[in-house]
């Protein structure tokens, strides 16, 4: 106990590790796999920019990538990490796997969410002649955007879990702190505190994922 | 000039698995719409209706053919082109497809956002086009909370937002209880007689077809088997498929199974008359009938009134002499076509 009143500090160090690791994934991610997603949903067959070239190659990238544990596309992506950002260790390392690790995800849960909205929506926005552009941003997102902000919520819970490896690459944030202070030093006190700001946050996100989606659907 | 045309047309979709044959949806079909006629277009589902009336407004290219709107061969027009086109023509559809994120209101503004109407002109054309369906008081709800018929409204509302000279139904009661469509379609007929906008509806109802429609195609198999006035078809219609959805609502002569059923409940001579056209005077066969002592009751059938013009079958179960039912029925052939029954 006296040891975790020590690590104190360090405890909301990497706290605020995760927040800024899950934070910055999320956005980067989030945006990407929108991009992603709306295009496995719009190049579709039958949907309004169908392309079947397109859409299989999509289709199999995203079937490639999603499934790697993302423990091992940490370590993978890692070269590429200092090519893109200029370092392969560290937090923002993390957040460069962390990103990858997630826009693969996202995209295949934008593109579950979008399908929901029924086509005959789609084409009544058509036949008052309105542009793939506007339907996309005025119809097809606010349609689908009580099952999206559920989608992104689920996934910033698993981005999260993912966080927790960051220690691999030399990252921090709780999942690190967890191994290193609690597990490996036998204080199980220490590693339960991570645990206990772990759940807090998650319940804290998925309180507001829920409300806004109630919000949002109106009930 | 016809409002609509399509000369030829032809919808293929590719097949689904390689190797089948194409699905042809529409299979090389020749149709004028004139401007003002409420066009009906019937046919069982699978026969093509919808595809048809998307290429008139070309949500779908046709594969082959020419498809003229007010003047315009659509088949040259890229995309940009197209999307101007639609802003001429209006549609409804059978499960409404309303947008679920915005209010009545914003429902029927989206399309004059689209069509670059500038947002003063806004305010008064959704309150006038509400007024017109009668859903001023739910300006503001979410459509989830409104009935089909309310929703229906919207949906037309929607559609009319741009003044259209178009309007296209599709299946557009087909979702609504008779009462609810009883009041849809007269919406309908009002959108066509008030604001002069021509109006092809597509079903599967020929009651739909006679409260609302002048003119009807009748369609199976993607090909429009026959075509005509509403009356025509009605009164004399010459194909199976024509005479297949007439039987359901008109009066006819009576089949088989229900002669069998009326000869066991009715003495005498059962036999049906028949009335082409308007000038069939019933009273002339009663007033016949009664001269020679022929004794009748009606048992079957009834007359029909579109559009003011009538036409039916009556069927009657006459008892006296033989002599005098013959008789009669000779002098009655000069005013109705007689069916004996065997
Ligand atoms: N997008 C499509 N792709 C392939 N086949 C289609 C498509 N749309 C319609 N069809 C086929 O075309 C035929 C006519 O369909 P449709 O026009 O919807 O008929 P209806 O409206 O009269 O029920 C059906 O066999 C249907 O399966
Ligand atoms: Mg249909």
């Amino acid at each position: 106990m006296d040891r975790l009143i020590e690590l104190l500090p360090k405890l909301w160090l990497s706290a605020w590790e995760t927040v800024y690791m899950v934070g910055i994934a999320m956005i980067v991610g989030g945006i990407l796999g929108l991009v992603l997603g709306l295009a496995l949903y719009l190049t579709r067959p039958g949907n309004l920019l169908e392309n079947k070239a397109v859409f299989t190659v999509l289709n199999v990238i995203v079937n490639t990538f999603r499934p790697i544990p993302f423990i091992i596309l940490l370590a993978a992506v890692q070269p590429l990490a200092r090519v893109v950002i200029g370092t392969g260790i560290g937090n923002n390392a993390a957040i460069f796997g962390l990103v990858v690790g997630s826009f693969f995800a996202i995209s295949r849960i934008v593109e579950q969410n979008l399908l929901t909205v029924r086509p005959g929506v789609i084409e009544a926005a058509r036949s008052v002649g309105a542009s793939p552009l506007r339907i996309i941003f005025t119809v097809l997102i606010p349609e689908a955007l009580g099952p999206l902000i559920l989608g992104y919520t689920f996934i910033f819970i698993a981005v999260t879990d993912m966080s927790a490896v960051a220690g691999l690459i030399g990252g921090g944030g709780l999942g690190n702190f967890a191994i290193q202070y609690g597990y490996r030093l036998f204080e199980p006190a220490v590693t339960w505190a991570a645990v206990i700001l772990i759940i807090v946050l998650v319940q804290f996100v998925q309180f507001i994922g829920n409300s806004l989606a109630r919000t949002v659907l109106r009930r | 000039m016809p409002l609509i045309a399509l000369s030829n047309v032809t919808k293929a979709y590719p097949p689904r698995s390689k190797g089948a044959p194409p699905t042809v949806a529409v299979d090389d079909v020749s149709l004028e719409i004139e401007e003002g006629d409420v066009h009906a277009i019937i046919g069982y589902s699978g026969a093509g209706k919808s595809t048809l009336v998307r290429l008139i407004n070309a949500l779908e290219r046709p594969t082959g053919g020419r498809v003229t709107v007010a003047g315009r061969d659509l088949v040259g027009l890229d995309e940009r082109a197209l999307r101007q086109v639609r802003r001429g023509i209006g549609m409804i559809f059978q499960q409404f497809n309303l947008f679920e994120s915005k209010t009545v209101w914003g429902n029927v503004e989206f399309p004059l956002k689209v069509a670059g109407i500038p947002r003063a002109e806004h305010q008064k054309r959704i309150s006038d086009l509400l007024h017109f369906v009668g859903l001023v008081d739910q300006a503001h709800a979410y459509v989830d909370q409104l009935s089909g018929g309310q929703k229906q409204r919207v949906g037309i509302a929607r559609a009319l937002a741009t003044s259209p000279q178009i309007l296209l139904a599709d299946e557009a009661t087909s979702a609504l209880d008779p009462e609810t469509t009883r009041d849809v379609l007269g919406l309908l007929r009002r959108v066509n007689t008030e604001f002069g906008v021509t109006v092809v509806v597509i079903t599967h109802e020929m009651d739909v077809v006679r409260s609302i429609a002048n003119r009807v195609s009748v369609m199976e198999g993607g090909r429009i088997v026959e075509q005509g006035e509403v009356f025509d078809v009605f009164s004399a219609p010459r194909t199976e498929a024509a005479r297949r959805f007439v039987a359901g609502v008109v009066p006819t002569v009576p089949d088989a199974d229900t002669l069998a059923t009326l000869r066991s409940r009715h003495p005498g001579r059962i036999v049906s008359f028949s009335f082409a056209d308007g000038g069939t005077d019933q009273s002339a066969i009663f007033l016949e009938l009664n001269r020679r002592g022929v004794g009748f009751e009606l048992i079957h059938g009834g007359i029909e009134d579109i559009r003011g013009r009538t036409f039916g079958t009556i069927t009657l179960a006459l008892t006296g002499d033989d002599a005098s039912i013959d008789e009669a029925l000779d002098r009655l052939t000069a005013v109705a076509t007689i069916v004996k029954a065997a």
